[in-house]
Formats: C-alpha cells, sequence, structure tokens
C-alpha cells in the first residue's frame, strides 16, 4: 500500500499549468479575442453614437456637407459578404477532401478581400473630406479604418493559408490552419455589416 | 455557459447569415420610418435574447460517463473532499468499498477559492491549502491501509469531478461532506447535481468532524 500525492515535486522549471476540462484553451483564446474585439468596435461605436446624440436637431445624417458613396460601399459590402460564402465553401471543399475547391475558394476569398480593401482605399481618395474634418470626419475615418487594418490582417492570415492550400497541407481530418481565418473572416464580415448599416444605412 | 458562435468557421457562418438577416430588416424599417427602425431593432434584439435565454434552459443535460479502467478485479474510486478528507466515516466507507478488490483510489481536493480571486486568477493560495489538506489526508489514508494517490482539483467541486472522471476512469465516485446545516456542498445541491451530470454510481458520506 501506498500513498503519494501528484504534485510538482522535484519538478524544475516553472510550474506545471492547472488544466480543466471547463473549456478547451484554443476556445478560450477566440473567446477572449473576440471579447476584446468587440470592446474596441464598441468603444468607436459609442463615439460615432455620441457625435449623433448631440446633434439632435439635424435635418438629415450625415450632417452638411459630408456625403457618403453609399451605393459604391453597398457593392463593396456584396463583395465582402460574398467573400464569406467562398470563404465557407473553400472549409467545406477540404472537409470533403477536395482540393481544388480549397484552392478556388481561398483565392476567391483573398481576391475579393483585396478588391473590398482597393476600393476602400479608392472611396477614402474621392471621399471628400479628412479625418481632421470634425467630429464627424473623425469617426468615419476611425471607425472605417480599424475594419480596414482587420480586413487587411484578415488578408494575411488568408494569403499564408492559400499558399499553404497549394503546398498540398490540410487534409480533412486537419485544417486548422483555414478553420481558424475562417472563423476570423467571418468576424470581420460581421463588424462591417454593422459598420455599413450604422454609418451609411442608419 | 455561451454558446460561442466563434468557435467554429461553420457557427461563424451562420452567425454572419443572421447579422445579414438582422441588420436588413433593421435598415428596410428604418428606410420607412426611423422609429420604426429603432422599434424594429428593440424587437429583434428581444427576440434573439429571449431565443438564447431559451436554448440555453432547453439544452438537455448530456451525462458524463466513462468505460472501466484498469484490470478486470480492479475497483476505482474518486473521491472528493475538502476539510472532511480524513474522517473516520469516509475511512470506513472506502475500506468496505476495497474488500476482496484491488482498489485505487483517487482523492481529489477542489482548490476552494473566492470569487474575486477566481476571477483575478488568482489560486496559487487556494492550491496550495488544498495541496496541504490533501498531503495529510492522503498520509492518514495510508496508515489505514488505504492505496490512494491525490491531486488537486478545479474550485468548483463538480468540474474537479468531471476532470477527474476523464483522467481516472473511476467506477464510482464518493463525495464527503460536512453535515447538513454546515456544508457548503449540500447548500449548492452538488451531490443532486453530480447525480444528474455523471453517468457513474455516487456515495455521499456525511463526516462529521465535531463528535
Amino acid at each position: 500500500m501506498s500513498a503519494h500525492a501528484d504534485h510538482a515535486a522535484g519538478h524544475h522549471g516553472p510550474p506545471i499549468a492547472n488544466r480543466s476540462s471547463r473549456i478547451e484553451a484554443t476556445v478560450l483564446g477566440m473567446f477572449l479575442f473576440i471579447a476584446s474585439e468587440a470592446m474596441l468596435f464598441g468603444a468607436f461605436f459609442t463615439a460615432y453614437f455620441f457625435v449623433r446624440v448631440v446633434n439632435p436637431d439635424a435635418p438629415g445624417w450625415p450632417l452638411e456637407p459630408f456625403h457618403l458613396p453609399v451605393f459604391v460601399a453597398g457593392v463593396n459590402t456584396a463583395i465582402l459578404v460574398t467573400s464569406s460564402f467562398t470563404m465557407h465553401w473553400a472549409l467545406q471543399s477540404i472537409k470533403r477532401g477536395n482540393r481544388v475547391g480549397l484552392q478556388a475558394g481561398l483565392v476567391l476569398t483573398f481576391l475579393m478581400g483585396l478588391a473590398f480593401l482597393i476600393t476602400q482605399m479608392l472611396e477614402y481618395a474621392r471621399i471628400g473630406f479628412n479625418p481632421s474634418d470634425g467630429a464627424f470626419g473623425t469617426i468615419f475615418f476611425g471607425l472605417t479604418g480599424l475594419h480596414g487594418a482587420h480586413v487587411f490582417i484578415g488578408l494575411t492570415l488568408l494569403a499564408v493559408a492559400t499558399i499553404r492550400a497549394f503546398r498540398g497541407h490540410f487534409t480533412p481530418e486537419h485544417h486548422h490552419g483555414v478553420e481558424i481565418p475562417g472563423i476570423y473572416w467571418h468576424f470581420v464580415d460581421v463588424m462591417w455589416i454593422v459598420v455599413y448599416a450604422t454609418i451609411y444605412l442608419i | 455557459m455561451a454558446q460561442n458562435p466563434f468557435r467554429s468557421e461553420a457557427e461563424a457562418y451562420r452567425f454572419l447569415l443572421l447579422t445579414i438577416g438582422f441588420f436588413a430588416l433593421v435598415v428596410a424599417a428604418a428606410a420607412l420610418n426611423t422609429w420604426l427602425g429603432v422599434g424594429v431593432f428593440v424587437l429583434l434584439t428581444a427576440l434573439v435574447g429571449w431565443r438564447w435565454l431559451g436554448s440555453r434552459t432547453q439544452e438537455p443535460m448530456l451525462r458524463t460517463s466513462v468505460a472501466h479502467h484498469g484490470e478486470e478485479d480492479e475497483r476505482r474510486i474518486l473521491v472528493i473532499a475538502n476539510e472532511t478528507v480524513g474522517g473516520s466515516e469516509l475511512l470506513d466507507v472506502l475500506r468496505r468499498r476495497a474488500e476482496g478488490v484491488q482498489e485505487h483510489v483517487l482523492v481529489v481536493c477542489p482548490a476552494l477559492n473566492s470569487v474575486v480571486r477566481h476571477w483575478a486568477s488568482d489560486d496559487d493560495g487556494a492550491r496550495a491549502a488544498a495541496q496541504q489538506r490533501l498531503e495529510i489526508s492522503l498520509a492518514q489514508l495510508a496508515r489505514d491501509g488505504v492505496d490512494a494517490r491525490g491531486q488537486v482539483g478545479d474550485g468548483d467541486p463538480l468540474q474537479a469531478m468531471e476532470d477527474a472522471l476523464r483522467t481516472f476512469g473511476p467506477d464510482e465516485i464518493v463525495i464527503s461532506t460536512h453535515p447538513p446545516g454546515r456544508s457548503n456542498w449540500l447548500e449548492r445541491n452538488v451531490v443532486g447535481q453530480a447525480r444528474e451530470r455523471f453517468d457513474v454510481p455516487i456515495t455521499h458520506v456525511v463526516v462529521d468532524l465535531e463528535r
């Protein structure tokens, strides 16, 4: 008969991390990431709505002389939303072992993301106001620019996934390298829908 | 726990479609009338909240079960106890369970912590205290001839059980508590919840340390 405790007696180096099955580390990481991103965008939306609330007598929104290219941004929104569909298709393809579908889906997603970003830059160049033109200008460029930065990060992740897909990585069982960028990409799309509906439409 | 819609690509994709539908309705209503847009927004948000809360309460309880680990004549007993781990009542139960079989006992002491310290991830003190209680108890079990090993578990006793269930694979769980009225675990119905949650025989032992 023996009795002993499973502890770190004689263990060298940093203490062994306590791991509970309550939540997986990857899921917890995603939780914390999404929470931090929601707070970040939330801060910008708060500033935006503050600007609107302090102008209750505005006849229309945005105030004169600001004009937003609603149609062009709408087309851009359609491009970004479509890129989510192709991203989903890419992941479904690799889950079924269809490598061509994976590659095509990733390439299309990347190209549409790039088209969105280029269109947004062109929109910035031609919109007729800049970040220093009052509170609205600042928050418009701040919010859409923050989202644009997220699109850029997403494109970087997609580029890595695409290169890996063409180099023969990923299998129906192991495709974390596609799934995680896919989750991020959908998050970026969700945020854009909120940004577009709030700033351009409502 | 709330379901994170971003835990898989498929769920994130569904969330995106719902977001599109949500904002399409709000924008369409707002185009007709601003206050109608606000009303639709409030209504849809309330609907989403109601569905979310409803789905949480209607989720069927999945009972955690484990396959028998080890040899045929081996009996694995998981003991969940905190201050009562050295009680005579618990030792009696363990001795009876060990008769005629090759027993393996795993004692888990949950690292009980305050809520504030838990959220601040400050559990070093709680784990050290639990470790100390565990070592004293294991020494006592060894003196009584019970083959036991131990580990410090999660601060939530149910979670500590589930963690040990997956790694140890017990045939039986023994939960040791103070008598009713003095037991925080009984107050929280830990034993009842464990019986609902785990598909493993559970024995509840009351240890009165004041006798």
